[in-house]
């Protein structure tokens, strides 16, 4: 069952935080942000999910964690949505660039 | 335990309310009176009688300081109710579910109070952020407060995407979620890595440079009484939350973090005062100087001793209670900027002087809750014995913080003007006062709060 070894499966999890965060810090779309966001909490779920597995397989703490994650991440998603169509509806458009009423 | 249900089932009762309850003040006079309710369940709960007993697992502990710090909540969010809830009729016409998402949020407060567990910690940041992305963009036709909402979620998501890291980081190398203390010895790198991601996030929750930088847009975007409600509580329940995992969890690994520490302490405390110093409008320069007492704050995380403590509960007290009082005096102006002050006192005298106490208290003058509070603080860094020059440098910072407080004083009493004719109800007013004089009076008697942590 345990042929993969762990660091090749870390090692994708870690990857997809990267990505995720490359992707909030340099697209411009509300949209694909929003699924930047979802590939950093993803990722870590891979990473409960495999140290679970692999080093505490006795107990199921991590994995409920993960459900955890799952749904609060779709509460997150249904408002982020909400934002997101308020916005499109007064800029007409979902760039964030164009959402600068305030300077930083 | 109390508090935890009771807050969860009042926010379904105020959603209930918003369509079964046709008049506004009877949705106001139900907040208010559910409000009582959930405080006096909590302190019936810190006399020992607990209501409901459930079997948590251990992941959630009730001790004398979360309860204490429960109450200090409530009592402010009570306070809050009574002189703002009127103005909160101004943002929409949904004005039943404003209290509902309120009573979620303090749902979360209780539970990121008083987590023994990671989960638990996780839920109750949530719980807490959730609700408040939505009550800074309920504004709906206002851009500003479309564009705060955004910029509040997506660095809220990016530093729970933190959190989540570090926690997983810290499960990987201890198996465990429930903060009993790091005891693996020697530190493994995974748990340096999860503290530090922890350590991130939360200081971009306390809003404590150099991830402080979302704060004044959201604050200044925010229709202004949500601002006064996530300044003041949102914040300090952030602390507390801050205080616990560092003590519960990385309390043996002190030695690595407190220069860390130390530094964001002394960052937040300049960038946030400095600033302030710059600022045009009374909210945004209000942003900024949350910023700098929550450098303040930080100081309690850096020592982590018994005054420490003590000094967190009463800061808290004394912070919310100062703000609140501010904000409902700003909320009846229509010009934000300072000029918008301009012989207020001859217009409403006792408006003015109840504003002046609450600045003198945020300022930190004695005689005030606020310069105990701050006494504290310095105290419990001068009893480390370590790292000196951040006292010096925290009351070299409180000494600036006093020019853009006294700044409205100054526009208040001195200056000449057309005083903006404003309308305060009686009550408003006598609640004002004796929010004044619960401030004068902690800054007396300091112990009514801090006797209850021992008794």
């Amino acid at each position: 069952m345990s042929s993969v070894p762990m660091s090749h499966i870390l090692f994708v999890s870690t990857a997809l935080f990267f990505i995720g965060m490359y992707g909030l810090f340099t697209r411009r779309n509300m949209i694909t942000m929003l699924m930047a966001i979802e590939l950093i909490l993803n990722s870590v779920n891979i990473n409960f999910v495999v140290f679970n597995k692999y080093l505490y397989p006795d107990k199921l703490d991590g994995i409920f964690f993960t459900i955890f994650i799952i749904t609060i991440a779709a509460a997150e998603a249904a408002v982020a949505i909400a934002i997101i169509i308020n916005l499109y509806r007064s800029h007409r458009s979902i760039d964030v660039e164009n959402a600068s009423e305030m300077k930083w | 335990m109390n508090a935890l249900l009771l807050t969860a089932v009042f926010g379904v009762i105020m959603m209930l309310s918003s369509f079964l309850l046709t008049s506004k003040t009877a949705i106001r006079g139900l907040a208010v009176s559910g409000m009582v309710i959930v405080l006096a369940a909590n302190v019936l709960e810190m006399m020992g009688i607990v209501f409901f007993k459930i079997d948590t697992k251990d992941m959630i502990a009730f001790d004398r300081f979360s309860l204490l710090f429960n109450s200090i909540v409530f009592i402010s969010t009570l306070v809050y109710f009574l002189l703002s809830a009127r103005d909160m009729e101004k943002v929409g016409i949904n004005y039943g579910e404003y209290f509902a998402l309120i009573f979620f949020v303090l749902c979360g407060v209780t539970l990121s109070s008083s987590f023994h567990s990671l989960l638990i910690l996780f839920l109750g940041i949530e719980i807490i952020s959730i609700p408040l992305y939505i009550l800074t963009g309920s504004d709906k036709r206002n851009l500003k407060s479309n564009e705060a909402s955004l910029k509040y979620f997506l660095l809220g998501a990016f530093s729970t995407g933190l959190m989540l890291m570090g926690i997983a980081l810290i499960y990987g190398a201890t198996g465990t979620f429930s903060t009993n203390g790091i005891t693996t010895s020697p530190t493994s790198a995974l748990v340096i890595a999860g503290m530090l991601l922890l350590m991130f996030s939360m200081a971009f929750k306390v809003s404590a440079a150099p991830f402080h930088f979302w704060t004044p847009d959201v604050y200044d975007g925010a229709p202004t009484v949500f601002t006064s409600f996530m300044a003041t509580i949102v914040k300090v329940a952030a602390f507390i939350a801050f205080m616990r995992l560092f003590n519960d969890e990385f309390g043996s690994l002190q030695s690595r973090w407190q220069l860390l520490i130390a530094l964001i302490t002394a960052i937040t405390l300049f960038i946030g005062n400095i600033t302030a110093v710059f600022q045009q409008s009374v909210k945004r320069m209000l942003a900024y100087s949350s910023i700098s007492q929550a450098g303040f704050m930080m100081m309690a995380i850096f020592a982590m001793n018994a005054d420490a403590r003590e000094g967190l509960l009463l800061y808290s007290a004394a912070y919310c209670l100062a703000t609140i009082g501010i904000f409902a005096v700003l909320m009846k102006l229509k010009d934000y900027s300072f000029d918008g002050f301009n012989a207020f006192a001859k217009q409403q005298p006792l408006l003015a002087a109840t504003t002046t106490i609450f600045l003198l208290s945020l300022a930190g003058i004695p005689l005030t809750a606020g310069f105990l509070s701050k006494f504290w603080m310095i105290k419990a860094v001068a009893g480390t014995g370590k790292y000196l020059w951040l006292v010096i440098f925290a009351v070299l910072m409180a000494v600036v913080s006093v020019y853009y407080y006294f700044r409205v004083i100054q526009a208040m009493y001195f200056k000449e003007g057309d005083g903006q004719t404003i309308e305060a109800s009686l009550p408003f007013k006598w609640t004002l006062v004796l929010l004044a004089g619960i401030i004068v009076l902690l800054g007396v008697f300091p112990n009514w709060i801090i006797y209850w942590l021992y008794f």
